[in-house]
């Protein structure tokens, strides 16, 4: 069965994981930018945390479903809604044959992620289903979806039709996932960032300016990478450096002393000096910035940053036990 | 040899800081790591990725913790495996070993848009920038920019062209092309601000096809010269 984009939006792109493998190509792994947000939607619908769903940078988007399916989203302050209810983030919901599901916002934040039971059905492509929007493949035919697409729906899993029959009255689930975990929009971001490999390359001043001034989001950022102005970042050398990977959380600092944070889009080798790497769990709350949004940076440890991560998945592996108790 | 960190999920390799001294001792000692760390099979590693002077190993630290590491020990931990994986007798990496490419490339000013450019940087003729273009011996250095573009040394000196200030915003895919003292070719439709030469009908990259790519880093390529008729005829 098929759902069908009746609104396409701004940019709606199909977005699983991402790809792994494939850097020495030349190929970005890509993905949904928050993945963390991806995972949490594909569970809430009963999915594996792989399968692909829509990401979603700003809002009026429509969509038409064909049959009986489990949805949810998680990410910046959207309205959604279906016939008469409203879905909030985080929350799983039942849609019926026929329905229109209405995205609009948003009010904060930049961009969502919404999973659909039984996963977006393209071919895999590379080991992944994300569009590649650079390099056009992936997806669909490589490329943002447009008003009247239809996509193919892989068959709703087990556990989702036990979720279906108890969903039949209600619509929406009484359960749902952690809060900062399906509205990632925070008010005065601070991203916490671990020194970068060329971090040595720039004088004290800038240390100091990069991990207490704010920057400004500028509006040419895209998901290649958060542009952004602010106090000027000086170098210590003017060596030409010899490019070398880069990857999603790298902040790179070009000739103009404006730093532009990588994400997921972005290349997979640079050659402008790295002053700073966003911590893996932090990379949700860059995915929401928009143009004139305020950031500010703050030095942890590496083994801080691992830490984080540990204790973000212990909880998710709780929570993930926590919706297995409905599966009856 | 020296191993940073790349943020929290990758570590860069370096084994050596620069690159033009020695490129082909640097390339090879590149290629013999990858190597090394592609064997080693270091739990949690999810890919190697080659560049020029370094190799980047990126990993899943929760992947590296289910292994046996401290949450803590993380970094030091792979540190340790990578240079168990480095140690020992250093295996040169063998020439011989490296697969040729040779491409068909079509120089009519159709297609080559700034050959003008290079052969009166070069001060020669267009017909001996052709020339000695399909004369060289180049190897693939580095894939990156966008997915399949390969980064080449072994540029003639003579050819050697600055990059155009104000980069296009559309290089047709195929352009083969000169960007400082390396020359690529663009395998897909982007922008660019390296000077065109020709263009070669082949597919470079191919996401359906495994590898998606024609050749790797390390690999050696050539160029042929083509005729129009020719290129038209090796369109896919």
């Amino acid at each position: 069965m098929n759902l069908t984009v009746t609104r396409a939006g701004f940019l709606v792109s199909i977005q699983d994981l991402g790809r792994i493998g494939h850097r020495q190509f030349g190929v970005s792994t890509g993905g949904a930018l928050d993945l963390h947000a991806m995972r949490i939607a594909n569970f809430l619908v009963g999915n594996d945390e792989s399968a692909a769903g829509l990401e979603i940078t700003q809002g009026n988007v429509r969509i038409r479903f064909e049959d009986e399916r489990i949805i949810s989203w998680c990410g910046g302050d959207y309205e959604v809604r279906v016939a008469s209810y409203s879905i909030s983030s985080g929350h799983s919901a039942l849609v019926l044959a026929g329905d229109e599901l209405s995205i609009s916002g948003p009010q904060q934040g930049c961009r969502g992620w919404l999973a659909i039971s039984g996963g977006i059905a393209v071919p895999s492509v590379l080991g992944s289903r994300s569009t590649d929007l650079c390099g056009n493949f992936g997806g669909l035919d490589g490329r943002a979806l447009r008003d009247g697409d239809t996509l193919p729906l892989g068959k709703n899993p087990e556990r989702t039709k036990v979720w279906m029959e108890n969903l039949r009255t209600e619509r929406i689930a009484g359960w749902s996932a952690p809060k900062p975990w399906s509205q990632t929009v925070v008010a005065e971001p601070v991203l916490r960032v671990v020194r970068g490999t060329d971090w040595n390359r720039f004088n004290a001043s800038t240390h100091h300016a990069v991990t207490s001034e704010a920057f400004t989001v500028l509006p040419d950022s895209d998901r290649m990478g958060v542009r952004l102005s602010g106090p000027e970042l000086c170098r210590t050398d003017d060596l030409d450096l010899v490019s070398e990977a880069v990857a999603p959380g790298t902040m790179q600092v070009p000739p103009s002393g404006r730093p532009i944070l990588l994400l997921g889009d972005c290349q997979t080798i640079g050659g402008y000096p790295k002053i700073a790497h966003v911590i893996t769990v932090d990379l949700s709350i860059a995915a929401q910035f928009r143009a004139g949004d305020h950031v500010c940076f703050s030095e942890v440890s590496i083994t801080d940053a691992h830490r984080l991560l540990v204790q973000r998945e212990r909880e998710l592996e709780r929570f993930r036990i926590g919706l297995s108790l409905h599966d009856s | 040899m020296q191993i940073t960190a790349l943020g929290d999920s990758a570590l860069i390799v370096r084994v050596r800081d620069r690159f033009e001294d020695a490129s082909e001792k640097t390339l090879s000692e590149v290629l013999s790591a990858l190597r090394r760390l592609e064997n080693a099979q270091i739990p949690g590693v999810i890919e190697l990725a080659p560049a020029y002077t370094t190799v980047a190993v990126f990993f899943d630290p929760l992947r590296v913790i289910d292994d046996g590491a401290e949450p803590d020990g993380v970094i030091e931990l792979l540190i340790q495996r990578i240079g168990e994986a480095l140690a020992g007798r250093r295996m040169q990496h063998k020439r011989a070993a490296a697969h040729t490419a040779e491409i068909p490339v079509c120089y009519d000013l159709e297609f080559a848009i700034d050959l003008e450019r290079v052969a009166r940087h070069a001060q020669i003729s267009p017909g001996e920038v052709i020339d000695l273009h399909c004369a060289a011996e180049y190897r693939v250095n580095c894939i990156g920019f966008t997915p399949g573009f390969p980064y080449l040394t072994g540029l003639p000196n003579k050819l050697a062209t600055p990059r155009h200030t104000i980069p296009r915003n559309e290089i047709p895919a195929g352009s083969v092309a000169i960007g400082g003292a390396q020359a690529g070719i663009y395998p897909q439709e982007s922008p660019g601000g390296w000077n065109v030469i020709g263009r070669t009908p082949l597919r470079l990259f191919d996401p359906q096809r495994d590898p998606p790519v024609l050749f790797q880093t390390g690999d050696e390529v050539r160029f042929r010269r083509i005729t129009r008729e020719e290129f038209q005829a090796l369109q896919p």
